[in-house]
């Protein structure tokens, strides 16, 4: 178990008060100078030495996408945009972050920018946050006042303009480029890659775009070193991480934990066990909805990082935690789960766009038990057609918890619809079965 | 599920007060020059504040002018991002979370409630004409589920008897205190913290 002092989050549950003072008693904004005047390689090169991977979902190691910014800066200005759109079911750590740690964000926006040559940021807050915006925004002038922004930011020369954009209520716009087309005043519609944001992003300029938690874990890295970053986890799966975890447990938390956590003492230990006992435990999504879940056997040996969930056909996402007990119908939580797909689908692409009813309706009458065997395959079938299929990683993440069901629970779906379809394919009702084809089996034989 | 459909009932005129203009103004200056069309999204929100929580038609179309872009470009915004009412709201305005996280706590219990002493469908004004009420997608506070968002504030922990009272209070004009209804502070896990305990009350 990590200790407390290898924490990153001390104000996790505001016990000190967000504003500037408390921040810097906490050790923010302590010589931010220093680190700043080690240069930019020497920055991107410790946040690749800590190993540190992206914390919105992907997980893609961030040094890496920082180096990816054009070293120079030509004719086109360098923006940094931050992912506050929070918006995966199951994920609610970055509303902490902006309303307990805004300095954490803050300061790591200022020494991002200056890692990849940013005088501009955009901070993408969804609108539902707007209290956490405005405590966001009182941080900002805070640290204005401070003379820790603006031309001279901390006193690292460096010009840094933090700007809050809110979204609306669109899922979507958590998609990279889905976001900057929401800051350029359009639809959230994702973009074709490539080009990458990093090179053609924002207003066509070169852009970096990180998660809030990724950002505000940068400052304490920089100044514990990478090295202590990289000690804690395994190799590639490094650090802490804070886990969402809610649905079925006694006490639903926020903790933030050592990488590669078992999943069992998460869930036994912090957030007071399974209602009704580990026993009654169905099944948990480890990552936010977009992940398929995990089967109780699972459960007891999964280890909570990137790697180990890919092993076990899963994703870590976002480590939004749900629980899902046996008083609960599975089929059900699965079927609205894809009801917020079918309403969050941007309908850009096909696939996505009617894929996403059509697994809505089929697992709304599975619940019911209206469906027929056939059905179940069918849906994965569905499933399949839009997996990768669709400009962004929207298909997958609608489809992949409808697989995950499938997966696991096909007895119980097939249990609860196991009538056979009306229209059987049997060869002896000719008008019944596809003409075209019987003339051909015809010929064979 | 926010209807995304255009009230029939459309104001003839529309402008920003002064106030909310200077904001505006102000909005504008934080993008780069010539891109004043990154502002739409605020300034439909300004639009939407002043006309008593949903936007008309004629207000786009302000906003287009205001922006100099194209009417449709803002008409495609306003109607793709779901927080954007289109058509009259109540003035208090609940909208409760219904995605899975806060469905495994009993949200549909909280739905039952707002059918019962609001109105019996979502997107109808109530008879006074004062509260309606939306089931809407993930907010966004799932380890405080099951929550829902009333105007700007959170209201978190909530039961069936909780929102009750909350809706009585909101009948009568008082508006109740936000956050938890468990008493929690933030998402810590209650009563069994066993973390950052050197910090607790500090």
């Amino acid at each position: 178990m990590l200790e407390d002092k290898d924490r990153i989050f001390q104000n996790l549950y505001n016990d000190f008060g967000a504003d500037l003072t408390s921040a810097k008693q906490r050790g923010d904004w302590k010589d931010t100078k220093a680190i700043c005047g080690k240069g930019r390689e020497w920055i991107i090169n410790e946040i690749k030495a800590s190993e540190l991977r992206g914390r919105g979902g992907a997980g893609f190691p961030t040094g890496l996408k920082w180096s990816f910014a054009p070293k120079e800066v030509g004719s086109r200005p360098h923006y940094l945009v931050i992912n506050a759109d929070e918006s995966e079911p199951g994920t609610c750590k970055d509303r902490d972050i902006l309303r307990f740690e805004p300095h954490k964000l803050i300061e790591g926006c200022l020494i991002a920018s200056y890692a990849v040559n940013a005088h501009k940021c955009y901070i993408y807050i969804r609108g539902e946050y707007f209290n956490e915006g405005q405590r966001l925004q009182t941080a900002i002038d805070e640290a204005y006042k401070d003379g820790l922004l603006g031309k001279n930011s901390a006193g690292t020369d460096w010009e840094l303009d933090i700007y809050i954009h809110y979204g609306a209520g669109a899922y979507i716009c958590g998609e990279e480029t889905a976001l900057l087309e929401s800051i350029e005043g359009k639809k959230g519609q994702p973009r074709l890659k490539p080009p990458f944001p990093a090179l053609i992003g924002l207003y066509g300029c070169p852009t970096i775009i990180n998660n809030v938690e990724t950002i505000s874990v940068v400052p304490t890295i920089l100044r514990r070193g990478g090295k202590w970053f990289s000690s804690l986890g395994r190799p590639k799966n490094t650090g802490s991480k804070i886990y969402c975890i809610s649905g079925n447990v006694n006490n639903p938390c926020n903790v933030e934990e050592e990488m590669g956590i078992p999943l069992k003492e998460l869930i036994e230990k912090h957030a007071g066990g399974v209602i009704g006992g580990w026993e009654n435990l169905k099944a948990v999504i480890p990552g936010g909805s977009s992940m398929p879940l995990l089967p109780k056997e699972t459960c007891e040996t999964i280890k909570m990082d990137f790697d180990a969930c890919v092993e076990n056909k899963t994703g870590l996402g976002t480590a939004g935690i749900v629980v899902i007990n046996k008083d609960q119908d599975i089929i059900k939580c699965m079927a609205r789960i894809a009801r917020f797909y079918k309403h969050e689908s941007c309908g850009q692409c096909t696939p996505c766009r009617e894929g996403s009813g059509w697994m809505w309706r089929m697992l709304e009458r599975m619940a019911k038990g209206e469906a027929t065997r056939d059905e179940v395959d069918m849906l994965l079938d569905v499933t399949k057609q839009i997996e990768g299929h669709t400009i962004c990683a929207f298909g997958e993440g609608s489809s992949w918890p409808v697989q995950g069901l499938i997966r696991n629970f096909k007895d119980e779906i097939i249990e609860r619809n196991k009538f056979d379809p009306i229209v059987k394919k049997q060869k002896d009702i000719p008008y019944l079965v596809d003409q075209h084809l019987l003339e051909k089996e015809n010929a064979k034989t | 599920m926010a209807v995304k459909k255009i009230s029939k009932v459309q104001p003839e005129k529309f402008e920003f007060s002064k106030k909310n203009k200077e904001t505006a103004d102000s909005i504008i200056k934080n993008y780069p020059s010539g891109k004043q069309q990154s502002a739409v999204m605020a300034l439909l929100y300004l639009a939407q504040k002043q006309n008593d929580n949903w936007i008309p038609l004629i207000a786009m179309k302000y906003i287009a002018k205001y922006l100099d872009m194209p009417y449709i470009k803002v008409y495609e915004v306003a109607t793709f991002y779901s927080m954007y009412n289109l058509t009259p709201v109540g003035k208090y305005f609940f909208q409760v979370c219904t995605t899975t996280p806060c469905m495994l706590r009993g949200a549909y219990n909280l739905v039952d409630v707002c059918k019962q002493k609001i109105s019996k469908e979502e997107n109808r004004l109530s008879e006074d004409g004062k509260t309606s009420w939306l089931e809407v997608e993930c907010l966004g506070a799932c380890v405080n589920a099951p929550m829902l968002q009333l105007n700007e504030d959170y209201y978190e922990d909530l039961d069936p008897t909780r929102l009750e009272q909350i809706i009585d209070k909101i009948n009568n004009d008082e508006v109740p205190q936000p956050g938890s209804y468990r008493g929690r502070l933030s998402s810590e896990p209650e009563n069994t913290r066993k973390t950052l305990i050197g910090n607790k009350n500090a």
